[in-house]
């Protein structure tokens, strides 16, 4: 069993609260490499004792935005705000901010001791509090009995808390994460998320995560910035981007997603009803964001878990209602998914929890099946 | 049972086939030769041919003519006070040309490998090109460079440093010797130590950075210290060579300049005495050996 140690996380929003000033400012910040834009003109702002997440595809320009509040890159254009004060001409060495590095970038040539004293010597602290930050550095990661290890001497797990020892010890305003769980297996990763979160809320210090891993970007961070060609596509609570995704990208890159694509012929109460030609059905679902009119070209995007499915067609008159037959079962343990083909030819996912220990289930292979779900479980995004 | 037997011999027999080459080559080419020189070391001078005796052609000559041997060529060695300084100015030679190689070599190396990845070969290409030229032929240059009337002394009169009439004398002085060392084992040093320097990950020094490292302290703290084994593998291959080097201080260094090689060459080809230049070599190579060893020792606890 794992221990629950540190404060419990309450509902946490100063985002949500104007009199609030953000921590962290990036400013219409642009970087060009050469022709090549890694950042675009992007605004965003991270508030104090927050853990955010940037989270996008390689080159989605994530990492350069880390990397210029490091001070390793400078921005082209616009300029980064630390607690109200301009970063710009500042060389990384004179920033109060710390990074743990993909690679842990661990100094070989020095012990886990060594390597975690290494920026507090910098600093021109006293031996005695050097040791004293080191040894609660060490119990804080748990690595007490490695302290006299060589970095080549621990295992990928021990190393990734060497480095965020490391990266902790001088207690930075922000500690910048980049991908810091890759290299770890899946359950470690799990296990470490939740321990990174413990850490953040105990040391109450402003986190800022770069990954390409959603799932950790949900676990861990109070909000993601999804990020796409150097902008920002979506900033919001895993929940909200999850649920209310902003555009297509979004909803495509978070999680799985059905879209099915038509016309809207309707708009009604924030309703709209769309017609949709390839699967041969009027679809009516809430709008998300932006305006959309009657006429226009708009898809409708609907998580599996939310579609549910049938062997009995539903009562007639019933809205929002597609058949099929199961073209494919992927049995998860945990749930079950399930690809119908539609009589058009297009595939719908639904994914079933599976509640029950039965090894046998009812639906199979080339049943024919109804999906149906409630009006509010998908949204309509335009093109 | 039998057959797996066999397929798992071939392998066996492959693997030691493989090791023995090299070990054969060492055996051949180094210790039959220092044996040989050994021997020769332990023997009288004699106006014959071969110079010194006792001569052996078998093995049981071996046994019999033990006797002749003697260590009286050693014991020369420690009284004749030539020798004992030959070998110090050797060593100090060597030493001072090993840390000005390590001096020049190291920011060459340096900006190497942290030159664009497109350019590294042909600067690896740069500096291994001298070795195209003779090496004799190279230092022979350096004579027309650094000669009183040489082009040192024409380019610093051409630009009004030096009067006329006045000459720079740095040939036929330990000066001459250092400048010709340097630039001749220059590759010796550079290789190694680019092979260390590039191999080092730019992370960490970004890591230095970002726990608050100035990038002057971080050289010191961080790349110096992970390429001591280029550091240590240059020095070792300029400064072993450099203790017995001859040519150079033979056409470069003046007769002020003593060095061991210089002393062996005399000892063979002008007093054609075998028996104390190869007493003079044997004791060379022991200096030489001893330290490395322990060195290497001390290398592999750590």
């Amino acid at each position: 069993m794992i221990e629950a140690v540190g404060p419990i996380k309450r509902k946490f929003a100063p985002w949500d609260d104007p009199t609030l000033k953000p921590f962290i400012r990036f400013e219409n910040v642009t970087k060009r490499f050469g022709d090549f834009t890694a950042v675009d003109n992007l605004t965003l702002d991270i508030y104090e004792r927050e853990f955010f997440a940037l989270l996008g595809p390689s080159g989605c320009g994530k990492t350069t935005l880390m990397r210029m509040l490091a001070g390793f890159e400078q921005p082209t254009e616009g300029r980064i705000l630390l607690d109200g004060k301009d970063l710009s001409g500042i060389p990384p060495y004179k920033r109060p901010v710390n990074m743990m590095f993909q690679s842990y970038a661990l100094f070989p040539h020095m012990t886990v001791e060594g390597n975690i004293a290494f920026g507090l010597k910098q600093e021109g602290m006293d031996t005695s509090s050097i040791n004293t930050r080191v040894a609660e550095m060490l119990s804080l990661v748990k690595l007490e009995k490695f302290a006299k290890r060589k970095p080549h001497q621990l295992s990928g797990g021990q190393r990734q808390r060497v480095a965020l020892a490391r990266s902790l010890a001088k207690r930075p305003k922000v500690l910048l994460l980049d991908e810091p769980l890759g290299a770890l297996d899946k359950k470690l990763r799990e296990e470490t998320q939740f321990e990174l979160m413990d850490i953040q809320v105990e040391l109450g210090m402003t986190f800022l995560i770069v990954t390409h891993d959603q799932e950790e970007a949900m676990t861990v961070s109070d909000r993601i910035a999804v990020m796409n060609h150097g902008i920002i596509a979506q900033i919001g609570t895993a929940s909200e981007i999850y649920e209310q995704p902003a555009t297509r990208y979004v909803a495509d890159f978070i999680g799985d997603i059905n879209l099915i694509d038509g016309t809207v012929s309707a708009v009604k109460d924030g309703i709209a009803t769309l017609h949709s030609a390839s699967v041969d059905a009027t679809i009516m679902a809430e709008t998300g964001t932006g305006e959309v009119a009657v006429g226009a070209e708009a898809g409708f995007a609907i998580r599996p878990e939310k579609v549910q499915i049938s062997l009995e067609a539903p009562p007639a008159g019933t809205p929002n209602v597609l058949s099929g037959e199961v073209w494919d079962i992927g049995y998860l343990g945990d749930i079950s998914v399930y690809r119908v083909r539609l009589a058009g030819g297009s595939i719908v996912k639904a994914t079933v929890a599976n509640l029950t220990r039965m090894v046998e289930r009812p639906i199979t292979w080339e049943d024919k099946v109804y999906l149906t779900w409630p009006a509010d479980a998908g949204i309509i995004l335009l093109k | 049972m039998a057959e797996r037997g066999t397929q798992g011999m071939r392998p066996f027999v492959a693997k030691w086939a493989l090791v023995a080459v090299p070990y054969l080559w060492s055996l051949m080419f180094f210790l039959a030769p220092f044996l040989i020189i050994l021997k020769i070391s332990l023997s009288q001078t004699a106006i014959a041919m071969p110079p010194y005796t006792p001569v052996i052609n078998t093995l049981g000559e071996f046994w019999s003519k033990l006797t002749d041997f003697s260590l009286d060529n050693y014991m020369f060695l420690g009284e004749d006070p030539l020798y004992y300084s030959a070998y110090l100015s050797s060593l100090r030679i060597a030493l001072i040309s090993t840390v000005l190689l390590l001096i020049v070599g190291y920011p060459i190396a340096y900006g190497m490998a942290r030159a664009p990845k497109s350019v590294r070969n042909a600067l690896v290409m740069a500096v291994i090109l001298p070795f195209w030229t003779s090496f004799l032929i190279r230092v022979y240059a350096w004579i027309g460079i650094l000669k009183p009337e040489g082009l040192i002394t024409i380019a610093l009169q051409g630009l009004g440093i030096l009067g006329p009439g006045e000459q720079i004398h740095i040939y036929n002085t330990e000066t001459a010797v250092f400048i010709g060392i340097v630039y001749s084992y220059l590759p010796f040093m550079v290789l190694p130590l680019y092979a260390a320097l590039e191999k080092l990950d730019a992370t960490l020094l970004e890591a230095a950075a970002d726990l608050g490292c100035p990038p002057m302290k971080s050289f010191w703290v961080i790349t110096f210290p992970l390429s001591l084994p280029g550091v240590i593998a240059g020095c070792f291959l300029c400064f072993i060579p450099i203790v017995g080097e001859f040519v150079i201080p033979d056409l470069l260094g003046g007769s002020g300049t003593l060095m061991i090689g210089k002393t062996l060459w005399a000892e063979f080809f002008n007093n054609r005495d075998w028996p104390v230049s190869s007493a003079v070599a044997v004791v060379l190579l022991i200096i030489l050996v001893v330290p490395i060893v322990i060195f290497q020792n001390q290398q592999k606890k750590a």
